[in-house]
């Protein structure tokens, strides 16, 4: 396949690995986050461990929409479309099997008579209303600012053209607060006591918002940020040029996803969504928690398409699993192994935490790609201190209620 | 000299008629249904007596019975390469087929929404004679439901086989042994592709065209090349990750793939990479996946390659001793990772 094989060539990826294992210090270790889902995706489908020196460790971030989400907000989503049968709500694809209160997702929902539909894109939700003019359409939104554009440009349109029946469930998170949260958690605070020496940045979302947000976290924090394309010859590159960083003490914002990221990003996007959106005093993460101006809502002008204000729709935050270590996983301080629940009670068909939800998820791609990794010869994976007294011990609690 | 009139009934209007409740209702309408649509389409001399079941013959001394069912629904009913109706007999002609059985007949139950037209219904009963009459298969038997609109997807078709397994054939899941060779009778994906970018509009420079297909004489040809091969499947629903994860489990063994080896055409690829799905767990219905013994391998693919229907079929792998059951890739990249069961339904990633 033309412009993808390019980027997935097993000979270049060999050569890479090599001038990897070459430049980093064996004396020391290496840990990046790759904050986007779409790397660890890459990663994990590619194998990208595997052509990696021992002592460089990838971590996998919470850059995954449907993983962040809190189950709050897709209760609020199901709520809705099963007390008005009028109302169609529709949303893209992974986001349907995310669980929700009482055992239901938006499938399950759609099992007992909700009308929930899958949609490609924010412009099909849109010609939705505009084909059943009867029903109620509202557009579940979710996403990093790779998916805000669209939505403010459903939203101007549906506005322009006075499609009264359409309306929008924001959930845009913004990627900047994210990091800045990892960063300033107790743990990073600490000198030393959380490895993380640089980030290897978000593809898509760079080319919306350009490579200028993450200088902050450069000269602020003093990590080296690599913004990366999502194939896994970009990954390996990125990597590459982290350890240079690292090597070198600098800490600086770097590209190596010039085919698609400039400084300053998409403007004419930028300015669209600021028309459209405005930032949220706070916003719940699923395993970061309130996080501080981390999420947009629709502004004012726009509150007739707005959900919330049109359905009155009020969140309700349910609380994860106590045993869950999600939090810790996404800054880094973990990993899926150190979860008592993981692969026990908390599987990709019954995720317990955000991280089992999707496969870009740190657990599911731990589960669905690299289990095999944990298996000794012959035996299962290592018994773990937790679980000395066997897994009855883990107190299964409810996911949700 | 009688005064009695012979009944007339007016012959069913296939270009404009649709299906109405009378027609699932067991009189007149029902009746003229059957013998006008179904009857003449399938035409054999079991359906010709119109009795409630067919009379057949008794195996040959030694052989066995193999009886495998499938039920069709899909959406669209016609997409390229096929339809309902030859799925519907390619779907069970396979399931006897990878048991090793020669298929001989098969039964076809409908369940049909009413307001179907009957010009639909005429085309997918055409199809589906067409597939049985070019795989030597006749229809024997057979029912019809109505269901009120709303209550169905146009129309539903479900089909029952019976085979004859030859003596000394043994062919089942469990029976995967460490160090067997995997081989892959062409391209995976097709079929759930070409179902995909017909529900999704998606255009491409070629057309993605399903691959269904009865896989019956392929299998006898690999059966008389290598008779000792040890597993069949078809890799429908769920794929050939899905089909491959099946038979480590029944057997207890893992396998280990080679991501470069598993055709894939570019089309196929190409509308996965769009979509944000992977081809290993998208459906196939014409594909074959062999597991034979190491010495045997090369013998089996030729065998697979002589015939139209394998003419890219390709070792793809081997079974490992693996208490887990772990299904593992070598990627194309030079990295390894596992391939698991699917987790419920495969839906488009949002990144």
């Amino acid at each position: 396949m033309k412009y993808v094989d390019e980027f997935r060539d097993g000979k270049l990826a060999r050569n890479l690995a090599e001038a990897i294992a070459r430049e980093a210090d064996t004396g020391r270790d290496y840990a990046f986050m790759e904050f986007c889902g779409g790397h660890t995706h890459a990663i994990s489908r590619h194998g990208v461990i595997d052509l990696l020196p021992p002592n460089v460790r990838m971590i996998h971030g919470p850059g995954c929409p449907v993983c962040v989400l809190p189950v709050g907000r897709i209760d609020m989503a199901i709520r809705l479309a099963l007390a008005r049968p009028e109302v169609i709500v529709c949303t893209y694809g992974d986001c349907l099997r995310v669980p929700a209160s009482g055992g239901l997702s938006m499938l399950g929902a759609r099992a007992r008579g909700a009308d929930i539909r899958m949609v490609y894109s924010a412009a099909d939700a849109l010609s939705l209303a505009r084909a059943e003019p009867a029903r109620e359409v509202v557009f579940f939104a979710i996403g990093f600012e790779t998916t805000t554009p669209p939505t403010a440009l459903v939203l101007r349109e549906a506005r322009a053209d006075g499609v009264a029946n359409f309306s929008v469930i924001c959930n845009h998170v913004l990627t900047p607060a994210a990091i800045t949260s990892i960063l300033e958690s107790p743990e990073a605070r600490r000198h030393g006591s959380v490895p993380l020496d640089g980030f290897v940045g978000p593809a898509h979302v760079s080319t919306v918002i350009g490579s200028r947000p993450y200088e902050f976290f450069a000269e602020e924090y003093r990590k080296p940020v690599v913004i990366a394309g999502f194939e896994p010859l970009d990954v390996m590159q990125a990597i590459r040029m982290l350890v240079r960083q690292v090597n070198e003490g600098r800490a600086e914002v770097e590209n190596e996803f010039t085919r698609a990221v400039v400084r300053d990003g998409n403007l004419k996007a930028q300015a669209r969504v600021a028309e459209v959106f405005e930032p949220r005093r706070s916003f719940e993460w699923r395993g970061l928690g309130e996080v501080a101006y981390s999420a947009l809502k629709i502004r004012t002008e726009f509150a007739r398409h707005d959900a919330e204000v049109r359905f009155g729709l009020a969140y309700a935050p349910v609380p994860d699993n106590k045993a869950c270590e999600c939090g810790a996983i996404l800054r880094g301080v973990k990993k899926p192994l150190d979860c008592k629940l993981f692969a026990t009670v908390c599987t990709p068909e019954n995720p317990m935490g955000s991280c089992m939800v999707s496969s870009e998820g740190a657990c599911a791609a731990h589960y669905n790609y690299g289990r095999f990794r944990d298996a000794t010869p012959g035996g299962v994976r290592p018994p773990r201190p937790a679980l000395a007294s066997g897994p009855t011990t883990v107190k299964i609690e409810e996911p949700v209620r | 000299m009688t005064g009695v009139k012979p009944g007339y009934v007016r012959p069913l209007d296939l270009k404009r008629g649709r299906i109405d409740m009378g027609h699932g209702a067991g009189g007149r309408a029902t009746a003229q249904l059957v013998s006008e649509l179904f009857a003449q389409a399938f035409a054999n001399d079991f359906l010709a007596r119109g009795d409630d079941g067919a009379v057949l013959p008794a195996p040959a001394p030694g052989e066995q019975l193999v009886v495998a069912t499938d039920a069709h629904v899909v959406s669209p009913l016609f997409f390229p390469g096929g339809d309902i109706g030859c799925l519907s007999v390619h779907g069970t002609i396979n399931d006897l087929a990878v048991m090793g059985a020669r298929p001989l007949y098969l039964s076809a139950a409908f369940i049909l929404e009413e307001g179907l037209a009957l010009d639909t219904l005429a085309r997918i009963v055409a199809s589906m004679a067409e597939a049985a009459r070019a795989a030597g298969v006749p229809v024997v038997t057979g029912d019809t439901k109505v269901v009120e609109q709303g209550k169905g997807d146009g129309v539903f078709i479900t089909t029952t086989g019976v085979g004859a397994l030859p003596a000394g054939r043994a062919l089942g899941g469990a029976n995967a042994r460490a160090g067997d060779a995997l081989l892959l009778s062409g391209s995976i994906g097709d079929h759930g592709m070409a179902i995909m970018a017909q529900r999704e509009s998606l255009a491409f420079d070629a057309e993605i065209v399903s691959d269904t297909a009865a896989l019956h004489e392929l299998v006898e040809a690999v059966l008389t090349a290598v008779p000792a091969v040890r597993v069949l499947r078809d890799p429908t629903r769920g794929g050939l990750a899905t089909t491959l994860n099946e038979i480590a489990t029944q057997s207890a063994v893992g396998m280990e793939l080679d991501e470069t080896a598993i055709p894939v055409r570019p089309q196929v690829a190409a509308a996965c990479e769009l979509l944000g799905l992977d081809p290993l767990y998208v459906a196939n219905e014409g594909k074959l996946v062999v597991v034979c013994p190491p010495e045997d391998a090369a013998r089996a693919l030729a065998a697979l390659r002589a015939h139209p229907l394998g003419r890219d079929a390709a070792h793809i792998g081997t079974v490992t001793a693996d208490p887990h059951c772990f299904v593992q890739v070598r990627t194309g990249f030079g990295g390894r990772r596992m391939v698991d069961w699917l987790s419920g339904e495969q839906l488009p990633r949002i990144c």
